[in-house]
C-alpha cells in the first residue's frame, strides 16, 4: 500500500537531485531544469499532504497550481536573460559569466 | 468582506497598468514625463495610506492583514519607491530604451512587497514574494547594452529561484505537519501538538534559509554584491531597501505569529546568523574599491543589525526594526542617489574617482557623508537613535554578547565610511568639471539629508508610528 511516506521520500529525493543539478551543472539551461525539479518536488509534497493530511480540503492543490504558474513566469524571465547573455558571449556556460566576481 | 481595505494595493495595480498603457500609446520621445507621473501617483497613494492606521482588520478570512504593522511597512515601501522614481529619471533616460517600462516594473515590485508585508497566509506570502523578485530579475537585467547587467540578472534569478524553492519546501512541510496555510492557525495547531516533529524542524530551518537569502544574511549573502554592482543603480537602491524591508516584515510575521512557542530555538539560530552577518558584512566592506560593492556589504551588515530586533521577539524589538528600517530607507537611497548621479555624469562607480567631489559638487559630497555616517550610527544622526532602539531591545534578554559585537563592528564600519569621505574632501579632483544634478534628484538628496538629520535630533514622530506598528502585531 502506497502511503504518505512514499510520496515524501520521492519528493525529498527529487528535491535533492534538483538542488544538486542547480549547484553542479555548468550549463545555464540545465541549472534552470534543476530549479524546476526542486519546485516539482514541492508540488508533490503539497498534493500528497492535501490528499493524506487535509483530505477533502483543496488548499494544497491550489498552492501547487500557484507554484506551477509562478515557476512558468520565472523560467520565462530566466530564458530571456540567458538569450540576452548568449547574444553577447555565444555561450550559456556559467563559468563564462565572470564579468562580475562570482 | 470589505474591498476598501485593499484600496492601496488596487490603486498601485491601476497605476502600474495605467502607466504601461499610456507608455505604449504616446510617441517615444514624449515618454519622459512617465517617471514623474509614477512619482506623483505613488506619493498620492502614500498620502492616502495614512488614513489606514488604526483599522487593524483582516481581509479574505484571515489571509490578508490590514494592520498598523503592514501599513507602516507599506509606507516604508512607498517612500522608497517615490524617492527612487524621482531620483532615477536622468539615469533611466541615459540607459536608453524602454523608459516607461522601467517605472512600471518598479511599481509592480513595490506591489509585491506590499502584498508580502500584508500576507497572513503562505500562498499569499509566496505570491507577494515572487511578484517582487520576478520584477527585480527583470529590473536587474534592464540595461540591454551592458552585459554586466544581464549577468547580474541571471545570477540573481538562479540564486533567487533556488532560495524560493527552499523556502517553498519549508512552507510545504509546515503545511503538511499542521494542515493549514494560515499563519495564525499554524500557531494554534502547533500548540495542540505539543512538541515539534522532525519534519517541522526541517521546515523551520528551510524557512530561515529562504528568508535569510532575501534579507541577505551571511551565509546566504553571496548574491548581493554581484547583483548590487551589476544592476542599474536605481534598482540597486530599491533592492537594498524595499526587498529587504518587505522580507523582514514577512519574516517577523511568520516567526512571531506562527512559531511563538518555539522562539528559544529560532532565536538561537537568528542570533548566530546576526553575529556572522554583522562581522562578515563589515569586515569585507573595508577592502572594497567599487562604491556599489562597498554599499552592498554595508547593507549586509545593516541587515545584521536589524536582525537583532527580530531576536528580541517582542514589541520593543519590532519597534526597533520598523524605526531602523525607515531611516535606513533615507540613508541608503540618499547614498545611492549620489552614486547614480555621479555615474550618470562620469560613468564610474570606483571610489578613487570620487576624489575631490566636495569641490565638484558640494551637495553630493555632503549628502553622501551624512548618509554614510548615519549608517555608521554616529550621533546626532538618525542611525544612532535606530541602533539604540535595536540594541536596547535585546540587552536584557541575555544577548549582551551580540550587542557588544554590534557596537565593535559599528566602530569598525566608521573606518570604511570615513575613508570615502576622506577621498571626497581631502583628495584633489583629476577633472574639475562640476557635476550636473537634475532637479528631481536634487530634491531627493535634500529630503534624505534633512530627514536623516531631523530624525536623529527629534525621533519622536517616527517612533510613534513604529510603536503603533509594533503594538498591532502583539495586540
Amino acid at each position: 500500500m502506497i502511503g504518505l511516506e512514499h510520496f515524501l521520500i520521492l519528493s525529498g529525493t527529487l528535491f535533492c537531485i534538483g538542488l544538486f543539478g542547480a549547484l553542479a551543472k555548468r550549463n545555464a539551461i540545465a541549472i534552470l531544469m534543476g530549479l524546476e525539479l526542486m519546485l516539482n518536488a514541492v508540488n508533490i509534497n503539497l498534493v500528497a499532504f492535501a490528499r493524506y493530511v487535509t483530505t477533502g480540503i483543496l488548499t494544497g492543490h491550489v498552492f501547487a497550481i500557484f507554484v506551477i504558474a509562478v515557476a512558468a513566469a520565472e523560467v520565462a524571465v530566466g530564458l530571456a536573460l540567458i538569450v540576452a547573455i548568449y547574444r553577447d558571449r555565444i555561450s550559456v556556460n556559467v563559468d563564462d559569466f565572470d564579468w562580475l566576481k562570482w | 468582506m470589505d474591498l476598501s481595505l485593499l484600496t492601496i494595493e488596487i490603486a498601485t495595480v491601476l497605476l502600474a497598468i495605467g502607466v504601461l498603457v499610456i507608455g505604449l500609446l504616446i510617441p517615444r520621445e514624449q515618454r519622459f514625463g512617465l517617471g514623474y507621473l509614477v512619482t506623483i501617483g505613488l506619493a498620492i497613494i502614500l498620502f492616502v495610506s495614512f488614513g489606514y492606521y488604526g483599522i487593524n482588520a483582516t481581509a479574505f478570512e484571515g489571509m490578508y492583514y490590514v494592520d498598523d504593522f503592514s501599513i507602516f511597512f507599506k509606507q516604508l515601501i512607498l517612500v522608497a519607491a517615490v524617492l527612487v522614481t524621482l531620483a532615477a529619471t536622468l539615469y533611466v533616460k541615459k540607459m536608453g530604451t524602454n523608459y516607461g517600462e522601467f517605472f512600471v516594473m518598479t511599481v509592480f515590485a513595490a506591489l509585491g512587497m506590499m502584498v508580502l508585508s500584508s500576507a497572513g497566509e503562505f500562498i499569499t506570502l509566496y505570491l507577494g514574494l515572487e511578484t517582487m523578485t520576478i520584477s527585480f530579475y527583470i529590473l536587474t537585467g534592464f540595461k540591454k547594452n551592458d552585459s554586466k547587467s544581464a549577468e547580474a540578472g541571471i545570477k540573481y534569478l538562479i540564486l533567487g529561484a533556488m532560495s524560493s524553492g527552499i523556502l517553498l519546501y519549508g512552507l510545504s512541510l509546515v503545511y503538511g505537519m499542521t494542515g493549514t496555510t494560515v499563519i495564525s492557525e499554524v500557531a494554534v495547531k502547533l500548540a495542540e501538538m505539543g512538541s515539534l516533529s522532525p519534519a517541522m524542524v526541517v521546515g523551520m530551518v528551510f524557512l530561515v534559509a529562504g528568508f535569510g537569502f532575501k534579507i541577505s544574511a551571511v551565509p546566504f549573502q553571496m548574491w548581493s554584491p554581484d547583483v548590487y554592482e551589476g544592476a542599474p543603480t536605481p534598482v540597486t537602491a530599491f533592492l537594498a531597501v524595499g526587498s529587504k524591508a518587505a522580507a523582514f516584515a514577512a519574516l517577523i510575521r511568520v516567526f512571531m505569529i506562527a512559531f511563538p512557542d518555539y522562539s528559544l530555538q529560532w532565536k538561537m539560530l537568528f542570533a548566530a546568523l546576526a553575529a556572522l552577518t554583522i562581522i562578515i558584512g563589515n569586515l569585507v566592506a573595508i577592502p572594497q574599491t567599487n562604491i556599489k560593492r562597498m554599499l552592498a556589504y554595508s547593507s549586509i551588515a545593516q541587515a545584521g543589525y536589524i536582525m537583532t530586533g527580530v531576536i528580541a521577539a517582542n514589541a520593543a524589538g519590532v519597534r526597533g526594526v520598523a524605526f531602523y528600517g525607515m531611516l535606513y530607507v533615507f540613508a541608503t537611497i540618499g547614498a545611492f542617489t549620489v552614486v547614480m548621479n555621479f555615474s550618470a555624469n562620469t560613468g564610474s562607480d570606483e571610489i578613487r574617482d570620487y576624489a575631490g567631489l566636495a569641490r565638484r559638487s558640494p551637495l553630493l559630497a555632503a549628502v553622501l557623508t551624512v548618509c554614510l555616517l548615519s549608517m555608521a550610527g554616529i550621533p546626532p544622526l538618525a542611525g544612532f537613535a535606530g541602533k539604540f532602539y535595536l540594541f536596547s531591545s535585546i540587552v536584557d534578554q541575555g544577548y549582551l554578547w551580540l550587542v557588544i559585537i554590534g557596537l565593535l563592528m559599528s566602530m569598525a564600519s566608521v573606518y570604511y565610511y570615513l575613508s570615502v569621505a576622506k577621498v571626497m574632501y581631502m583628495a584633489d579632483p583629476v577633472d574639475d568639471s562640476p557635476i550636473v544634478v537634475p532637479a528631481g534628484a536634487k530634491a531627493v538628496l535634500l529630503i534624505t539629508m534633512i530627514v536623516t538629520v531631523f530624525l536623529g535630533v527629534y525621533p519622536q514622530p517616527l517612533s510613534v508610528l513604529a510603536n503603533l506598528a509594533a503594538n498591532s502585531l502583539f495586540f
